[in-house]
This record gives structure tokens, C-alpha cells and sequence, in this order.
């Protein structure tokens, strides 16, 4: 395997190039998955039937918290993978870590926003628009989850490895994928939550 | 010589098309809208099957011509990289081609989506067409009569059907007085027919809705209005009225003859339009909220209800 | 017992029990018959393993094939059904249940497939590469592919088929019309193997952007490995809303909740609108690739290059950009109005520009040329009357106004009909004809190629073109049944006549590679067609490698070059090629993905969560794993070449 050393860790194989390639047409796909389900909230939105609106079940606080968590981690794992960049194991593992832990606790709030959904008499099975509400947010969230997981196996490995073309390779993917759920969650709250409670 | 005789099966299959219409019942149409999209058919039929000759005849020429066994032995075929004026003709004259069509399509779709041209001056009779598993359920609110399965029209005058669905997506289809459209369980949408000519003609639910498809029909008959009257008034004197209860049992899945009542469900059990509609049904208090968000999901992506909302 | 009950066919025929016990028997004897010979370590190792984008078309191919006679054999029923008023073989849910599988089994499990297959085996060695970007995904997408297919194929003897159409329209594929798990298997099933189609789009647009060879560039690629690269991007943007469609089908089956179901603000419309936003791209995913085979075949055997290339490369990114906007023309019936109408038939007529302008560069690049009638040549050229008459036909649907008339009816199966086996499955026929001797180092019969062609050809015109007059009549399609007064029985009578010659057809050619197999000659060289691109300049057939030196390449027919003006297409020397390793898990991640499907489907959530948690532990050991491929030495590579008779050019 060929390595090129005038280019970044990330893209100095050509497997490595075609994996971040890949990634990104992959997003493309995502960004698909995401429309479509925004296009689907648009229209069954209105369609309540005999449960509630989205403007007597949300509640900013915990909407909130989830942006400024997730919007932090996704600032994190852009540091992180600067000092990646910089070739800085440790302070790219500990940004890494952040960014775990501030996902993590996105999840927490969101566990919690679904629980309060429920108790508030808006299940999945209460009308087209609890069940496009719950499968978008669910949608994002397992997203969340995936890379949780997939995060922690990557840092596991950087520890074990150090930084090789291949860590190097799957830490910058992943910022990809984190950033991106980050926007995901942008529309999410401006045209779900703010859209919902104005 | 088989590829000759292929294109002359061809030729003469596709030349039944325009000779043998007269027995195809879509192409023998007893109303102005069946007669609209007949026409539709024939002309843009004419106009492919110029295509279709075009194309064959093409293909014969460079069969014929080219054949490897027509050629010298050592003849290399030359390298051609394509020509801007052949493209350009290639691509201009199916354009002219499709800009007639358009210009056809679309001024037949305001014709088909409108009252029929010359029937504007009689007020239209309204009859609500409501599909069950499977049967048909016709409400001639203005007479206070419904009837199963089977439909009397008067001729000479504009009908405007409200179709909708007590369950899956069907479509109404009389194939001589008009092209189909769906009934569906939220919205209700109109389909403008009218019937020039008195006589029976074949209706049904052309989308396939589960097991009892096949029969899920109607017979439609149309008369002069003043025998179409003398038929309402039979109906008010001698059948019984339709009750909720009744028409619960109707509504149960299989299969019923005709059936005649007077009365229509749409008193106890109105039609998705309006206030009905898939939008509100069961709706929270919101209503104006909801009404914003309607706005919103129009300028998206959803038509689907502009027809509903214009007929408040 | 309540358990049990839900794997019970809900309408058992002895048809049905024939077949299962038909089925249990073909599973034995393939187990007794590996068994017998030793052949599981085989089997393993060259190909339930393997990477090898070869030996991964080979396997689509098939199972394209497989499915062919599947999804033939319910055609096949239907004709039968309907050649005679009131006729009795099959009942109405029988008859609901068949022609539901057909569609399915003919699109996403004969047709994609079989596409998968040519663009696997054929696009790496068009652009010179030695594999796919990513080999081991590209093992996982087939697999994935295969489980869906398995399952969605079990579902006539476990639980029952879905019966609401290929379409699946709601609310009458909810829970509320339809009880049995027929739908649940139909959600899973094209989920899993859509999950696949999705992973070789990707795979495949890396592939074309990122490893092609030196010199060429994205205008000296070949005609297929455009079609493919175009057809893959449509599948990155098309199949995401398939995937969310049948998320929300399945939740509202299997979940109770309200997307699309006729109370609490569900919306039926919506199911239509997602389903052909997906529905009407996947037509082009299946034609264009079509029309790149066309495209090799044609100037193959014209003896000449092809005509108009940029205009070709063209009109495909036309199509592909048109074939999102022209969705609601699957449903003007749905009453959006003149306006929408109107556009939407205008987006739909406006289609049959490129596609003419692809007509006429095929016949403009016989102009000149030097002709010779191949079995394949012979399907291209008789595509082209068949293909024309279903697609103006399809212009004639577009006419809004008029399609209300034809919505439904006997004459919209006929058009798709005459645009999907003209235009799909004769490029498959003659494709797999082309790339047979590549495949397999040997050619199959000319004479019984030919023949069947043209007994497919005739037969598809004697069972399609009636049903444009009983369409016109009035004959709806869907229906189990009619009435002797109805007046279709002639029609449906020509056309099961029709039906009966395809099989016939079929038949041939399945004799034809049996035939072949036992005596067509082995000796036949590389490149046995005289062709243009670079998957004739290596050896037949092909070593794992692809090309022991990378060829380098200036012109969109390198090979011909190399033939006629002396190009040199392999410069420098041997070197050590790197090469993926084989790999388990995706056979094993997609086998657990079929239990996982099955669990799904009958709602039995413990084995569907340890299901889950093995894909994700799949996944989670791939993770870990350090592979970092293997090399093949100057040696072996010598030794491989020998073997194959030298260079090629």
C-alpha cells in the first residue's frame, strides 16, 4: 500500500481517498433519507386527528439543551480532529472523548423528551403526525446512537494503534458523519421545534 | 425476410388499432369528456404510429444497405463522431413532436377538469359515488335518494360525481362517459361527466382494491331528464329509508345487488370535504394554527388537496 | 398452538403444497449433493467468500436467472387465468397473491439483479481496474441482496404472499385490509435488499470517479460505464426514499401507528407519492444500464464507433435529472387538478427527447458500418421496433386527459410491458450472450441464440400488443376474472398464446447454455466478437487480477485502438499486485440479516433483537479487524499468464 506523505494521514492512501469519497456520496444518500422524511413531516404536520399539536407538546428547555449539546460536540470533534491534523494523540483522543460524552448526554435529553411525549398522550400510534414526529426525531437519535458506538470503537483503536492512515482515516469519517447529524439537527429544530411552537 | 415480415406484423397490428376503435368501447364515447380523451387517443395514436413507421423504416434502410454480407471484404467502416445538424434534427423534431402534445394535453385537462363545454347553462346534478369493499354507494343528495350499485344519470345535462372512499383507494370509471378518477378515504374529489346519448353503459371501479375487485362494478343508465324525475319519484314511493344502522351493514366487506333507499348516509355520515376533510378530522382545538400549516404544506409539495379545498 | 397458526398459508392449494414440497427436496438434494462430492469447502472458499467482483456478477447472474423462472412461472398462471371467462385454476386471492409477486420478483429480484450483474462483472474491467472501491461491501450488498430475495421468496410457503400489488398501495396494504404477514415480507424483504442496492450505488460511483486508468478520463469512458455511473447516482438519490417509504409501511403494519392509514390524520396519498418518487427513477436504474449494453452491442457489431457519444452522455443525464420530476404521472387519476396535471405531462412527454435522441444515434451508428447479425446484435436490433412502440405508447399515457382512460387498464400493462422486455430483459439476454465467452471462456450456441430471439421477440408482440385493445376496451387490469359478455376473451386467449411462446423462448436458451456447455468449443481466444473496449484486451477467463499490467488508455475504444493504429495499451513492467483477501461476514452478516428479516416479519422480537445485536457485532469485528489485503507475486503472475496463452495484444 502506497502512502503519500505530502497529503494528510486521512487521504494518503489511495483506499483512504475513496473511503472519504464514499463517505460523502454516502452522506448524499443520507441528506435523501432526511428530506424525505422532512418532506413527509410538511405534510402530515397538520394532521393531528385526535391528538395534539406540536405547539401544546413541545417544550424549548430540553430542545435547547439538546442544540447547544450537540452543536458543542460537533465543535469538539472539529478540534479533535485538528490536533489530529497537528498529529497530537492526546488531545485529539480527549476532544474525541468530549464529543462522546456531550452526544451521550444529548441522548439522555432526548430519552427524556420522548418520555415526556408519551406522557404527555403523544405516542407513536396517536396520530400521522406523533408518527412522523417521533420516526424523524428517532431517525436523528439513532443516528446519534450508531456513532456513539462507532465513535468509541474508533478511539478504542486510535489507543491500541496510534494514528495510522487507517485511524486517521475512520476519525475523520466519523467528524464527517458527526457534523452531519449536527445540521440534520439545525432543521430539525428550526423547522420542527421552532416552526412547531411559533 | 423474417425481420420484413416482423415489421409487416407490426405495421398491420398497429393499423387494427385505428381501424378496429369503433368496437373498443373507450374509443365509442356516448358523452363529451369520453369524446375529448377519445379524440386524445386517436390523434396522438396517428401521430406515434408516424414515428413508429419512421423509425422502422430506418432501420430497415441501414439493415438493407449495411449488412456486412452487402459489403466488400476488406471495407473498414469509417469513423464518425457524430453531427451537430443530424443531433439537432434529431433532437428538434421530437420537441415540435411534444410541444403539440403538451399543447393538446394540457388544453384537454382543463377541458376533462371542468363543467363539459355547451351543459354550463342547466345546473349540474351532484351525485356523492362512495366506494365500499366492494360496492358502490351513489347519494343523490338533491333528491334525497341513494341507491347500490347501480346509477341513473338524465342525459343532456352536466353530472359532477363527489367520489370518496369508505376504506381503500378505489377508482370510478364509466370507460363511455369519461375517464376514471380516485375515491379516496380523506378528501373528496369531482369528476365532471355528462352523457349525450341514452342507453346502458358499463362502471367500475378500475383500482384494484382486494379480493372482490373483479366484480366490484355498476351499471350505469342514462335516460332523458323527464323519465330521469318519473324514476326519483318511484324511489321516494316505494323504498325504504336508509337508517345508520342499515348502512353499517352495508358497508361490511362482500358483495350486494342492487339496492335502493331513500334518504342518503351523507346525513349521518358526511363525506371527507369541508369541515370533514382528512386535514381536520378529529382535530384538536387549534383550528386556526392548523389552518396556517395548510399554507405551508401547499407550497411544498403537497396538491393533493387543492381540489378539495376549492369546493368549500 | 396460537403461535404456530401465523406460519400457516392462510389459503392453502395443493398448488402451493406441491411447491413446498418441491422445495424441500431441491434443498436436500443440493445439501446431499454438496456432501457427496466434497464440495462445501468449494463452495466456501471460491464463492460464499469471496470479493471478487467476477465471481459477485456471476452470482447476481444466477440468481437473476432463478428469479426469471420464479417470477415466468406466475406469469405464466395469471395467462392461464385469464385466457378463459370464469375461469376456475386459480381463485381471486390466489390470483391477488401472484400477480403481486410477479411485479415484485420481475423488478427487484430478475431485473436489478441482473443489471447488478453485468455492472459487476463488466464496469471494473471497462475502466481497467483490478476490483470495485470497496470489495468486501460489494460482497455484502450481493449477499444482502440474496437474503431479501430468499425471504421475500419464502413468504408462499411460510405466512403467505403479500397480496395489495407490487405497488403496495395503502391503506389497502395496511393492517386493516390486509391481515396476513404477506405485506410484513414485502416491507422487510425489499428493505434488506434495498439496504444492498444502495451500498453498490455508492460502491460504484467511487469506483467509476476514482479507478479508472491512466488517460482516461470521464469522456473516453466507455458507453456502459457511463449508463452505470449515471444509473448508480440515481440510486444514491432514489432508493433513501424507498428505504423511508417501507420504514413507515412497516411501523404502521407492524406498529400501529398512523402514516398512512385511514383514521387519526393518516394519508393514503402519501404512500403513492414516496413509492413512485422512488418508483419512477428505478425504471431508468433498470433501463439505462440497458441502454449501455445496447450501446456496446451495437457499435460492436456495426463494426464502427458509436455514434453521437456526448449527445448520448447527454440525453442519460437528461433522463436522469427528468426522472425525478415525473413521478405523478403514476397517479393523474389522484385529483390535483389541470395545473399539476399539466405540468407533470409535460415533464413525462418531454422524457421521450433524450430517449429518442438514444434511438436515433443507435440507427445513425449502423449507418456506414459493416453489420453482422450476432445474437446479441440480433436482440439489439429487434429492441429497437419493440422498445419504440412501447415507449411512444408511453408518451400516449402521458397525455393527462387521455390517461384517464388508460389508468389502470389492460393498456398501461401493455406499455410497460413493451418498454421493460425490450428494453430490460433484451439487453440482459444479450448481454449475458456478449459477455458469456468473457464469463466463462466459451461462447453458447449461435443458432439456438438466434432462434430463441426471435421466438422471445414474437412472442412478446403476440402477448402485449392485445392488451392495448382489451385496455381500450375496458378491461381493467388486476382482475381475476371477467364475464363471457365482457368481450376480452379473445384478446386475453392471443395473449396467454403469447405468454406460452416466452416460456418456450426461455426454455431455449436455458437449454442453449446446457448445450453449450457440453459441446461449444473451448478454444476461442479473448476477444471472440472483434470489440472495441478494454474488457476484450484480457485474457477469457478473466485471472483475479483483471490485467497483469494496468492498461493505459486515450481514446473511448482503447482495445480497437490497440488493434487497428498499433496504441500500446500495456506499457511498463510486471509488478507485485495488491489484492483484497476474502472475507466471511458479509455472507454471515447478511445470513443473520435474514433471520432478522424473518423475526421481523412475524413479529417475534427476541430472535429479531439477538439478530440485531449480531449484525451490529458483524460490523463491530469488521471494525476491528486488520486486513490489509494480500500480494500476488511477479511469479505467479507469469505463471497465470503463461497458463492463459500470453498476451492478448
Amino acid at each position: 500500500m502506497k502512502i503519500d506523505h505530502s497529503l494528510p494521514l486521512e487521504y494518503s492512501t489511495q483506499e483512504n481517498q475513496m473511503k472519504i469519497l464514499g463517505f460523502w456520496i454516502f452522506l448524499g444518500a443520507e441528506i435523501m433519507l432526511f428530506a424525505t422524511l422532512f418532506a413527509s413531516y410538511f405534510v402530515l404536520a397538520p394532521r393531528t386527528g385526535s391528538g395534539p399539536a406540536g405547539s401544546s407538546i413541545f417544550e424549548l428547555t430540553p430542545v435547547l439543551a439538546e442544540t447547544i449539546l450537540l452543536l458543542t460536540s460537533s465543535f469538539t470533534i472539529g478540534l479533535a480532529i485538528h490536533a489530529m491534523r497537528l498529529g497530537r494523540t492526546k488531545p485529539m483522543l480527549v476532544f474525541f472523548g468530549i464529543t462522546l460524552i456531550l452526544g451521550l448526554a444529548f441522548l439522555g435529553v432526548e430519552i427524556y423528551e420522548f418520555n415526556h411525549y408519551i406522557h404527555v398522550g403523544a405516542a407513536l400510534q396517536t396520530s400521522a403526525f406523533t408518527s412522523i414526529l417521533l420516526t424523524t426525531l428517532g431517525t436523528h437519535g439513532a443516528h446519534v446512537t450508531f456513532g456513539l458506538v462507532w465513535g468509541l470503537f474508533i478511539m478504542i483503536q486510535i489507543k491500541k494503534n496510534g494514528l495510522t492512515p487507517q485511524t486517521a482515516n475512520k476519525s475523520f469519517i466519523f467528524s464527517l458523519y458527526w457534523h452531519f447529524l449536527d445540521v440534520v439537527w439545525i432543521f430539525i429544530f428550526s423547522f420542527i421545534y421552532l416552526k412547531g411552537m411559533m | 425476410m423474417k425481420l420484413k415480415s416482423a415489421i409487416l406484423f407490426l405495421v398491420i397490428t398497429i393499423a387494427t388499432v385505428l381501424t378496429g376503435c369503433e368496437q373498443l368501447i373507450v374509443l365509442d364515447p356516448k358523452g363529451p369528456q369520453a369524446e375529448t380523451q377519445a379524440n386524445d387517443i386517436i390523434i396522438s395514436a396517428s401521430i406515434m404510429l408516424f414515428i413508429v413507421l419512421a423509425v422502422f423504416g430506418i432501420l430497415a434502410y441501414m439493415l438493407i444497405k449495411y449488412r456486412a454480407s452487402k459489403q466488400k471484404e476488406d471495407y473498414e467502416p469509417p469513423h464518425i463522431e457524430g453531427s451537430i445538424l443530424v443531433e439537432s434534427i434529431c433532437v428538434g423534431i421530437p420537441v415540435l413532436i411534444v410541444a403539440v402534445l403538451s399543447f393538446m394535453s394540457v388544453q384537454s385537462n382543463y377541458k376533462v377538469e371542468a363543467t363539459p363545454a355547451g351543459y354550463e347553462d342547466k345546473e349540474p346534478l351532484v351525485v356523492y359515488a362512495s366506494s365500499s369493499a366492494w360496492k358502490w354507494h351513489f347519494s343523490y343528495p338533491e333528491e334525497g335518494i341513494e341507491t347500490v350499485n347501480y346509477l341513473y344519470i338524465p342525459t343532456d345535462r352536466a353530472l359532477e360525481f363527489k367520489l370518496y372512499s369508505f376504506g381503500t383507494i378505489s377508482s370510478f370509471w364509466i370507460p363511455q362517459l369519461g375517464g376514471q378518477k380516485y375515491a379516496m378515504s380523506d378528501m373528496v374529489n369531482t369528476l365532471h361527466l355528462a352523457a349525450d346519448v341514452p342507453g346502458e353503459y358499463m362502471g367500475r371501479n378500475a383500482n384494484f382494491n382486494g379480493k372482490g375487485f373483479a366484480e366490484n362494478t355498476f351499471n350505469v343508465t342514462a335516460m332523458p331528464q323527464n323519465e330521469f324525475d318519473d324514476w326519483v319519484e318511484e324511489v321516494k314511493d316505494t323504498a325504504s329509508p336508509i337508517t345508520e344502522e342499515k348502512f353499517d351493514e352495508l358497508l361490511e366487506p362482500g358483495h350486494l345487488g342492487q339496492l335502493t333507499f331513500t334518504g342518503t348516509h351523507l346525513d349521518f355520515r358526511p363525506a371527507p370535504e369541508g369541515e370533514h376533510g382528512g386535514h381536520n378530522h378529529g382535530s384538536s382545538s387549534n383550528e386556526d394554527d392548523s389552518d396556517e400549516e395548510n399554507h405551508e404544506v401547499h407550497d411544498h409539495e403537497d396538491h393533493d388537496h387543492e381540489e378539495s379545498e376549492h369546493h368549500h | 398452538m396460537e403461535f404456530f397458526e401465523r406460519f400457516a398459508i392462510p389459503h392453502p392449494s395443493p398448488a402451493i403444497y406441491a411447491s413446498m414440497v418441491a422445495i424441500g427436496l431441491t434443498v436436500i438434494a443440493i445439501i446431499a449433493g454438496l456432501t457427496y462430492f466434497k464440495k462445501w469447502g468449494y463452495l466456501w472458499r471460491e464463492w460464499l467468500t469471496t470479493v471478487d467482483h467476477k465471481r459477485i456478477g456471476i452470482m447476481y447472474l444466477i440468481s437473476a436467472l432463478l428469479m426469471l423462472f420464479r417470477g415466468g412461472a406466475d406469469a405464466i398462471m395469471m395467462r392461464a387465468q385469464l385466457s378463459m371467462p370464469e375461469n376456475k385454476l386459480l381463485d381471486a386471492q390466489h390470483y391477488n397473491e401472484i400477480f403481486t409477486t410477479h411485479g415484485v420478483v420481475m423488478i427487484m429480484f430478475m431485473a436489478m439483479p441482473f443489471i447488478m450483474a453485468l455492472m459487476n462483472f463488466v464496469v471494473p474491467l471497462q475502466i481497467g481496474a483490478r476490483d470495485v472501491a470497496f470489495p468486501r461491501l460489494n460482497a455484502l450488498s450481493f449477499w444482502l441482496f440474496f437474503m431479501g430475495a430468499m425471504l421475500f421468496n419464502i413468504s408462499f410457503v411460510i405466512g403467505g404472499s403479500p397480496d395489495a400489488g407490487w405497488t403496495s398501495y395503502f391503506p389497502l396494504a395496511g393492517t386493516e385490509f390486509s391481515e396476513s404477514v404477506g405485506t410484513n415480507y414485502y416491507m422487510i424483504a425489499l428493505q434488506i435488499a434495498g439496504i444492498g442496492t444502495l451500498a453498490t450505488g455508492i460502491n460504484f460511483m467511487t469506483t467509476i470517479l476514482k479507478m479508472r486508468a491512466p488517460g482516461m478520463t470521464l469522456m473516453k469512458m466507455p458507453m456502459f460505464t457511463w449508463s452505470a455511473f449515471i444509473t448508480n447516482i440515481i440510486i444514491v438519490f432514489a432508493f433513501p426514499v424507498l428505504t423511508v417509504a417501507l420504514a413507515m409501511g412497516t411501523l404502521d403494519r407492524l406498529f400501529a401507528s398512523n402514516f398512512f392509514t385511514t383514521n387519526n390524520g393518516g394519508m393514503d396519498m402519501l404512500w403513492a407519492n414516496l413509492f413512485w418518487v422512488w418508483g419512477h427513477p428505478e425504471v431508468y436504474i433498470l433501463v439505462l444500464p440497458a441502454f449501455g449494453i445496447y450501446s456496446e452491442i451495437i457499435s460492436t457489431f456495426a463494426r464502427r464507433n458509436l455514434y453521437g457519444y456526448k449527445s448520448m452522455v447527454a440525453s442519460m443525464v437528461i433522463i436522469s435529472l427528468l426522472s425525478f420530476l415525473v413521478w405523478v404521472h403514476h397517479f393523474f387519476t389522484m385529483g390535483q387538478g389541470a395545473f399539476v396535471n399539466s405540468i407533470f405531462s409535460i415533464t413525462t412527454m418531454a422524457i421521450a427527447v433524450p430517449t429518442g435522441v438514444k434511438i436515433f444515434n443507435w440507427l445513425f451508428t449502423l449507418w456506414k458500418g459493416k453489420i453482422v447479425i450476432t445474437t446479441p446484435m440480433l436482440y439489439s436490433l429487434l429492441f429497437i421496433p419493440l422498445f419504440t412502440i412501447g415507449g411512444v405508447t408511453g408518451v400516449m399515457l402521458g397525455m393527462s386527459a387521455a390517461d384517464y382512460q388508460y389508468h389502470n387498464t389492460m393498456f398501461l400493462v401493455a406499455h410497460f410491458h413493451l418498454v421493460i422486455i425490450p428494453g430490460v430483459v433484451f439487453a440482459m439476454l444479450a448481454g449475458l450472450t456478449y459477455y458469456w465467452p468473457k464469463m466463462f471462456g466459451f461462447m453458447l450456441n449461435e443458432r439456438l441464440g438466434k432462434l430463441s430471439a426471435w421466438i422471445i421477440s414474437i412472442s412478446t408482440l403476440v402477448a402485449f400488443i392485445p392488451m392495448f385493445f382489451s385496455g381500450l376496451d375496458g378491461q381493467a387490469r388486476r382482475m381475476y376474472t371477467y364475464s363471457e359478455q365482457a368481450g376480452f376473451t379473445m384478446w386475453n386467449m392471443i395473449s396467454f398464446v403469447g405468454a406460452a411462446g416466452l416460456a418456450i423462448g426461455f426454455a431455449l436458451i436455458v437449454y442453449n447454455i446446457y448445450y453449450s456447455i457440453r459441446y461449444a468449443p473451448r478454444d476461442i481466444g479473448s476477444d471472440p466478437w472483434d470489440a472495441r473496449s478494454l474488457e476484450w484486451a484480457t485474457h477469457s477467463p478473466v485471472p483475479e487480477y483483471n490485467f497483469a499490467i494496468v492498461p493505459n488508455v486515450d481514446s473511448t475504444e482503447a482495445f480497437w485502438d490497440a488493434k487497428k493504429k498499433g496504441h500500446k495499451l500495456f506499457k511498463g513492467e510486471l509488478e507485485k499486485i495488491h489484492m483484497p483477501n476474502n472475507s466471511p461476514i458479509p455472507f454471515i452478516m447478511s445470513s443473520i440479516f435474514f433471520v432478522w428479516g424473518f423475526s421481523f416479519v412475524f413479529a417475534m422480537w427476541i430472535p429479531l433483537i439477538i439478530a440485531t445485536i449480531g449484525i451490529f457485532g458483524c460490523m463491530a469485528y469488521q471494525s476491528f479487524e486488520k486486513d490489509h489485503g494480500r500480494y500476488i507475486s511477479v511469479e505467479e503472475i507469469k505463471e497465470t499468464e503463461e497458463k492463459l496463452g500470453g498476451p492478448t495484444v
